[in-house]
């Protein structure tokens, strides 16, 4: 019983899955600027004093961490339609996305904010520095430095499960490929396909994490040396 | 209402309590340092003198006493913190540069930020005070690149950036080797020659012999002696007998 590969039959769909990897990438990429955005919030959120703030900013980071993303997505598909909310499962797809990396930024800032030694606080006050100023310089900018490595694997993970999103029919690559299975009945060739696809987008993404590291951080540029 | 501290000093204490749980760390302690002093406060490790510091800068409140600071009222809840702290400058025993920062970008953050200085201003600031420390060709590294005698000499030219009336050194060469002392020591004389009214936290008795016009021995959380730098030679209490005695190795 030998393995009979026909690829020509499923690459004749080239243009379907082309335009379910860029669907893949815009839904990485969108989930991924407001989850930095939102893992932030929360990671600040987590700091705050008032303990109201606090708690809530945990209560959602451990939620997302202990429940299933196949499972938040469908939360918040069925929770909008519930309140009479229709939305594109594109858009739908990338809330879900973004609230769950979001909890992960959270943990993986809140570890970059633990890092920053006491003493640089201390400097930063005795220059004179407000509050505000001391987060964005002293805190914020260093701890991303720092945690930049732990937080793109995390952006990589997620454009990885975002296939799950093919369950609200979202058009991405894995939607597709379910698409293209059923009608060429070629499931081992299109699953092989889109997981070279996958790959070639995860280095897509982890080439312009580069290159945005590279713009960022000039002293890792010139030295070379974590932070 | 200062009857006891002429209205010329920077900086004066009066009567300063400060407990951590139920530790006394401070219990009563006065002094003043005059425009253009350089203060000594030297002592064993516990003996309060870091903690006396940095209640000068407010990073310590107290729980009793009277701080007055270039005019500002540091132990009043209402004090103006960002004013008190354009005014003084401190320099910690772990340089605490910003590691992510050239030493020109830890110079000038504070000038641009807080005084709101232009960038191409705060960088010709930069560049004067590194010639302060003799350190103007290393305006463009990072901190872990320089020795730890170079990063305690920027870490000097960052707080003299922001112009203080008064510096706070809080221990400033115990994290180096002799030889890097010295050099820091060199910096530390140099502005003291120009006139920089500062407050030294210091193990070393000889530089503190050379340096202060002015020593204060603290003991147990109280101002134990207190005189011209020529009490580290006579001592009258017995505890600074034997401070000096054990202290100083090399007289």
């Amino acid at each position: 019983m030998g393995i009979e590969l026909d690829f020509p039959a499923v690459l004749e769909r080239w243009p379907n899955f082309l335009g379910g990897a860029i669907l893949t990438l815009e839904l990485a990429f969108f989930a991924t600027v407001l989850g930095a955005f939102l893992g932030t919030l929360a990671a600040v959120g987590r700091r705050s004093h008032s303990l109201l703030i606090a708690r809530t900013c945990k209560v959602y980071v451990e939620a997302i961490r202990n429940t299933p993303l196949l499972v938040q997505i469908f939360l918040v598909y069925f929770g909008l339609a519930s309140i009479g909310l229709k939305l594109s499962a594109f858009t739908v797809a990338v809330a879900a996305l973004t609230i769950n990396v979001g909890a992960y930024t959270a943990e993986i800032m809140r570890a970059g904010f633990d890092a920053i030694p006491r003493g640089q606080l201390e400097a930063a006050e005795g220059l004179a520095l407000s509050r505000l100023q001391i987060y964005w310089h002293i805190i914020l900018l260093p701890a991303v430095e720092r945690v930049y490595p732990a937080l793109t694997s995390q952006f990589v993970l997620l454009m990885l499960a975002s296939s799950v999103c093919s369950q609200i029919s979202a058009e991405e690559l894995t939607a597709v490929a379910n698409y293209i299975q059923s009608d060429t009945y070629r499931a081992f060739e299109t699953y092989i396909i889109i997981a070279v696809l996958y790959i070639f987008l995860s280095l897509v993404m982890r080439a312009g994490f580069w290159g945005l590291g590279f713009v960022l951080f000039p002293r890792r540029r010139r030295l070379g040396t974590p932070l | 209402m200062q009857q006891d501290t002429p209205a010329t000093s920077i900086v004066s204490l009066r009567d300063v309590q400060k407990s951590f749980g139920s530790l006394k760390v401070l219990d009563g302690v006065s002094f003043a340092v005059e425009r253009g002093e350089v203060l000594a406060i030297i002592g064993r490790s516990g003996s309060g003198k870091s903690t006396a510091l940095r209640c000068i800068d407010r990073f310590e409140r107290v729980d009793h006493g009277e701080i007055v600071v270039c005019g500002h009222r540091v132990d009043s809840p209402d004090v103006d913190l960002r004013a008190l702290r354009q005014d003084v400058g401190i320099v910690f025993q772990s340089y605490n540069l910003f590691p992510h920062l050239t030493i020109e970008q830890n110079i000038t953050l504070a000038p641009c930020s807080v005084k709101r200085m232009a960038l191409s201003q705060a960088k010709e600031l930069a560049r004067k005070v590194l010639a302060q420390v003799g350190l103007e060709e290393k305006l463009h590294a990072y901190p872990e690149q320089l020795s730890g005698g170079q990063q305690q000499r920027a870490a000097i030219a960052r707080s003299l950036a922001m112009q203080p009336k008064v510096m706070l050194f809080d221990e400033v060469t115990s994290a180096l080797d002799p030889e890097l002392t010295a050099e820091v020591q060199r910096v530390i004389e140099r502005l003291a020659a120009e006139g920089m009214t500062m407050v030294m936290v210091t193990h070393e008795m000889g530089f503190a012999k050379s340096i202060a016009d002015r020593i204060v021995f603290m003991h147990r959380g109280k101002v134990h002696e207190t005189g011209p730098a020529s009490i580290l030679t006579s001592p009258t209490t017995p505890e600074l007998a034997q401070f000096v005695g054990t202290g100083d190795l090399k007289s």
